[in-house]
């Protein structure tokens, strides 16, 4: 009799196993952000990074969710522990502002992994285990578009609109600067904070301001920038962007884009995950591990010069 | 009889029927986006009141409402509107912070006691000055309050991207604009294992306080005689100028409080993200419509503000559910205030029936001024 | 300071208080005949998404500003109808439209448009001899239409409102509506058209966002400044020339504290971002004796027959 049920609950235990192999559970993500997915910025660049890992992996294996406009933080937090009790393998609060609601969710989740930014700091100092961080060294970017914006300065003055002086948006400004002043040390680089991430009004005015002072070249961070890059399309200043490639907004006058992929830090955080790590780990976006990418604009004027060499209407060397 | 009390029934139905009305037009365009509008407002109201934590979370985002909306009770029955709520709830936060910063090591309720004081003291003097504007400068409170928000954001801003900055964001080098976290000896007391914490029952007690204030004490009638009638109140000798700006600093006192409330109770550290919304959640603005919807009567706000809290923490699950963005249901808010708002009407109208049925007995005035 | 950077500022300002003049010209308007409009903000984002989303989709900007224009007066119908025939409180009303309309903007964006795009707007128009003067010519002389529009604006929103029989009725029905009333002025018709035009102002404000200063949309792209418009109009005292001045010192300390900024000041930028706030405050309690003539029925319900 009691080989019997042995023998049964051994064929059900195989049964089950297999099944549960065969159906292969996608691996399931949450993304909280403070802006809309289509603000050709911060909130864009995740998306479309987790839209490229859902085309890789195929639908089957990997499903996400989203809430977007989340800028109130108490409401960020709510949804963040919404998901976790939903079984999501991994959510992700994409905002350093959300770190501090991170801290008090994760350990009540121990089998949801966590993960946010930009930051380096992943709370392992207070014993919680489940959080990633991702942070892209900014000012790494930010250089290479300093010393091209340097170049091709003929006024030798360039303008930086930022939103609040803190975060990335610091990061990159102070790598812009430090690029420019290593190309051309007599140049002159204004930096003005508009102390909101979505005045485009107050973005184009100083746009504006900083082409009638002279700057003929203008890069800027966050979603307000849109405003400035229709001034400097309008005016023919010379635009860099940050976040995504935003030569689609203005083809003729950006001439490269800082870009955040974010999938560098994604892929090896759901693989750890998959294997059973659930954070503790900060994954940088770097030049050197392709996490931040430099986007040339095909239209403008590199893009154009490389496209001529390729199809042979700029004859080199000859 | 019995017609009468149906004829008292239908006008506390109408808001009622406003709410419907606004969810019907709201089922239409989930309708046009190809979402189930059944399966979206089920979510909705699951994300409300369908399990302790959502009740919970609705509680606790009604908690600043109310506390915004007390004040706006006093203000509006002081006859000045306070749009200040957002700065004021900024600088009750910012004084909060700074306060159980600066002494960590105390006894934990001395210090909970000093930092509420603290936000309410900023909270009172912030609109305090708006008040003090007004009464003697001749600047309007509306102008004031507005660009008094502006200024307390910006201040913010400055202080947690500089002086208050958490040290541990200096040396990791993310510069996030925030503070360190509080010492946990300040921590509102939880009331069930959720987020639900003890704000939420000083609100609903001090909803009743401002009650005896208002209808109690002299101190009260008077503010209701100046906000009734100025020129009432100047003959009687009250001093129209000191209630203006008392009613003034009683709403940013209340709402300093909620902000101290937030900080010690949900946030445990201060944050910005450039604007005030990312903290208040645009409390500033959403307590003055839970304090009309209760009639500007404190004890009214209380569910008022909790029915605005539900709407507001329903729709990020609906959100979360239907991926249907959320601004429809910020769009469906303002649509329930206007219906709201536009069929108070016919209370109105009722109130002025029972006026001429009653006319030897109650005094018109009174009438008038419950309405 | 030199010439140039004068010139720079002072054009700068112009051009920032334009979407002001519109919406705080369209307010006191509305205010004038005793309507108070909190929801300001709401109607110019509708008016900035409308005038956007048409323009895109048509490639007519005039198309989009008259479309922005009407979503605008169609607000302000809504305002009209809620505040002057179910005579509800009017300050609640407005947070209830600027809710509606940043709320309804914001979705509408989101399933039509998607993604930020940007568009050519109405292009700078340099007026044929005015501009030429020096200093002038450039501060006053070289913007796109809708700038000059805003400030033509200011001297018939005056003479309408003081030299002509309808602005007689307007600000009768704003002091003492039981008065006009009884000299058979029809006080809810003209509110009704107040209202409808101040809504149609703001969806031009907001329109000369979208399609003529900043040529894109995206979800609050007013960022408040219905609020400050609000503001204006007690700045201004209820009068058109009062709500200029508003308009333009609060513009101009914006333009001052960019300026500054980019020329590298020491000074933290919160506190330069500040200064119009502080400013705007300051120069009003500074005229603490000036003489107001607020309309005496200003957010209060008139009942027919009443008192």
């Amino acid at each position: 009799m009691n080989k019997v049920l042995s023998g049964f609950v051994l064929v059900a235990l195989i049964v089950s196993s297999i099944a549960i192999i065969g159906m292969a559970t996608p691996f399931k993500v949450a993304f909280v952000t403070p802006s809309t997915i289509n603000d050709s910025a911060w909130s864009q660049s995740m998306y479309d990074a987790l839209m490229t890992i859902q085309n890789e992996m195929g639908e089957g294996n990997f499903q996400f969710v989203y809430s977007e406009n989340m800028f109130v933080i108490s409401d960020a937090a709510a949804a963040i522990r919404d998901y976790a009790s939903q079984g999501y393998d991994l959510v992700i609060a994409h905002g350093s502002q959300y770190g501090g609601s991170l801290v008090d969710i994760a350990p009540d989740f121990p089998n949801t992994a966590f993960a946010w930014g930009s930051t380096a700091n992943t709370f392992s100092d207070q014993g919680i285990t489940n959080i990633f961080s991702y942070q892209p060294y900014s000012e790494q970017g930010g250089y290479v578009n300093g010393v091209l914006a340097a170049k091709l300065s003929e006024s030798g003055i360039m303008g930086v609109i930022g939103p609040i002086e803190t975060g990335d948006a610091k990061r990159y400004t102070e790598g812009f600067e430090q690029g420019v002043m290593a190309t051309n040390p007599n140049a002159k680089v204004s930096v003005t904070w508009t102390g909101s991430y979505s005045d485009v009004s107050l973005a184009a005015e100083t746009a504006r301001t900083m082409i009638k002072s002279g700057a003929d070249v203008l890069t800027g961070t966050s979603q307000m920038v849109i405003g400035a890059i229709g001034v400097a399309k309008k005016e023919g200043a010379i635009w860099f962007g940050y976040d995504v490639d935003q030569a689609p907004l203005a083809p003729k006058i950006v001439v490269s884009s800082v870009i955040v992929d974010w999938t560098v830090a994604l892929r090896p955080m759901i693989d750890a995950i998959q294997s059973g790590t659930m954070g503790g780990t900060v994954y940088d976006l770097t030049l050197a591990n392709g996490g931040l990418k430099i986007a040339v604009n095909a239209e403008g004027l590199v893009g154009k010069t490389i496209e001529g060499i390729i199809n042979g209407d700029i004859k080199v060397g000859e | 009889m019995n017609q009468r009390k149906m004829g008292d029934l239908l006008p506390r139905l109408i808001p009622i029927l406003a709410v419907l009305l606004a969810l019907l037009v709201g089922a239409v365009m989930l309708a046009l986006l190809g979402t189930n509008p059944w399966e979206a407002y089920r979510a909705l109201f699951i994300g409300a009141f369908g399990s302790t934590n959502a009740l919970a979370d609705t509680i606790v985002k009604a908690t600043p409402l109310l506390f915004v909306g007390l004040g706006i009770c006093i203000a509006f029955r002081g006859g000045v509107l306070n749009i200040g709520g957002e700065g004021q709830l900024v600088t009750g936060a910012i004084a909060a912070t700074a306060v159980a910063l600066a002494v960590p090591t105390w006894p934990g309720w001395i210090i909970v006691l000093m930092s509420l004081s603290a936000g309410m003291l900023a909270g009172a003097i912030w609109g305090g000055i708006a008040g003090l504007l007004k009464a003697h400068l001749n600047v309007n409170e509306i102008l004031s309050t507005i660009m008094l928000n502006y200024i307390a954001v910006f201040g913010m801003n400055y202080l947690l991207r500089g002086p208050m900055m958490d040290p541990l964001q200096i040396k990791l080098g993310s510069f996030t604009p925030q503070t360190a976290r509080l010492p946990r000896s300040v921590d509102l007391p939880r009331l069930i294992p959720t987020r639900l914490h003890l704000g939420a029952a000083i609100a609903v007690v001090l909803a009743f306080a401002v009650y005896v204030l208002l209808w109690r004490t002299t101190i009260g009638f008077r503010i209701r005689t100046v906000g009734k009638n100025l020129r009432a109140a100047l003959a009687a000798g009250i001093n129209t100028k000191r209630y203006m700006v008392l009613s003034l600093l009683l709403a940013g006192a209340f709402a300093g409080l909620g902000g101290a409330v937030e900080v010690l109770g949900l946030h445990h550290r201060m944050f910005t993200d450039g604007s005030a919304f990312g903290f208040t959640g645009s409390a500033g603005f959403n307590g003055i419509v839970a304090a009309l919807f209760g009639q500007l009567h404190p004890i009214g706000t209380i569910p008022a503000a909790f029915l605005l809290g539900a709407l507001l923490t329903g729709a990020n699950k609906m959100q979360r559910v239907m991926q249907v963005p959320s601004a429809l249901i910020g769009a469906l808010s303002g649509l329930i205030v206007l219906l709201v708002v536009g069929s108070e009407i016919f209370h109105r109208r009722q109130i002025r029936r029972a006026d001429k049925r009653n006319s030897e007995l109650e005094d018109a005035v009174d009438a008038k001024e419950d309405s | 300071m030199t010439w140039a950077v004068i010139v720079g500022i002072l054009s700068s300002g112009i051009r920032l208080a334009t979407p002001y003049l519109y919406a705080a010209v369209g307010e006191t308007i509305g205010q004038v005949s005793g309507v108070l409009n909190l929801g300001v903000d709401g109607v110019m984002l509708m008016g900035a998404y409308v005038a956007f989303f048409v323009a895109l989709r048509t490639g007519s900007l005039s198309l989009g500003l008259i479309a922005g224009a009407g979503i605008g007066a169609m607000f302000g119908l809504i305002m009209a109808f809620i505040s002057v025939t179910l005579k509800a409180e009017q300050g609640i009303s407005g947070i209830g439209l600027y809710l509606f309309g940043l709320g309804l903007s914001t979705f509408l964006f989101g399933v039509t448009i998607k993604n930020v795009q940007t568009i050519d707007g109405f292009p700078d128009l340099a007026i044929p001899a005015l501009s030429r003067i020096p200093v002038i010519g450039e501060i006053f002389f070289q913007h796109n239409i809708l700038v000059y529009v805003a400030f033509a604006l200011v001297p018939i929103a005056w003479f309408v409102l003081n030299k002509t029989p309808f602005g007689l009725k307007v600000r009768a029905v704003g002091q003492n509506p039981e008065a006009a009333d009884s000299l058979g002025v029809n006080v809810s018709r003209v509110r009704y058209l107040t209202v409808t035009l101040g809504g149609m102002l703001s969806g031009i404000a907001g329109a000369s966002l979208s399609i003529a200063l900043l040529n894109t949309f995206q979800q609050n792209l007013t960022n408040g400044m219905g609020f400050i418009a609000v503001a204006l109009v007690y700045f201004g005292g209820w009068r058109v020339s009062g709500v200029l001045l508003g308009s333009l010192l609060f513009s101009t300390v914006n333009a001052v504290q960019l300026w500054l900024q980019v020329k590298g000041v020491t000074i933290p930028s919160d506190f330069l971002l500040m200064m119009p706030y502080i400013v705007t405050i300051l120069v009003l309690a500074a005229m603490a004796n000036r003489r107001v003539n607020a309309p005496a029925a200003l957010n209060k319900r008139f009942e027919r027959g009443e008192s």
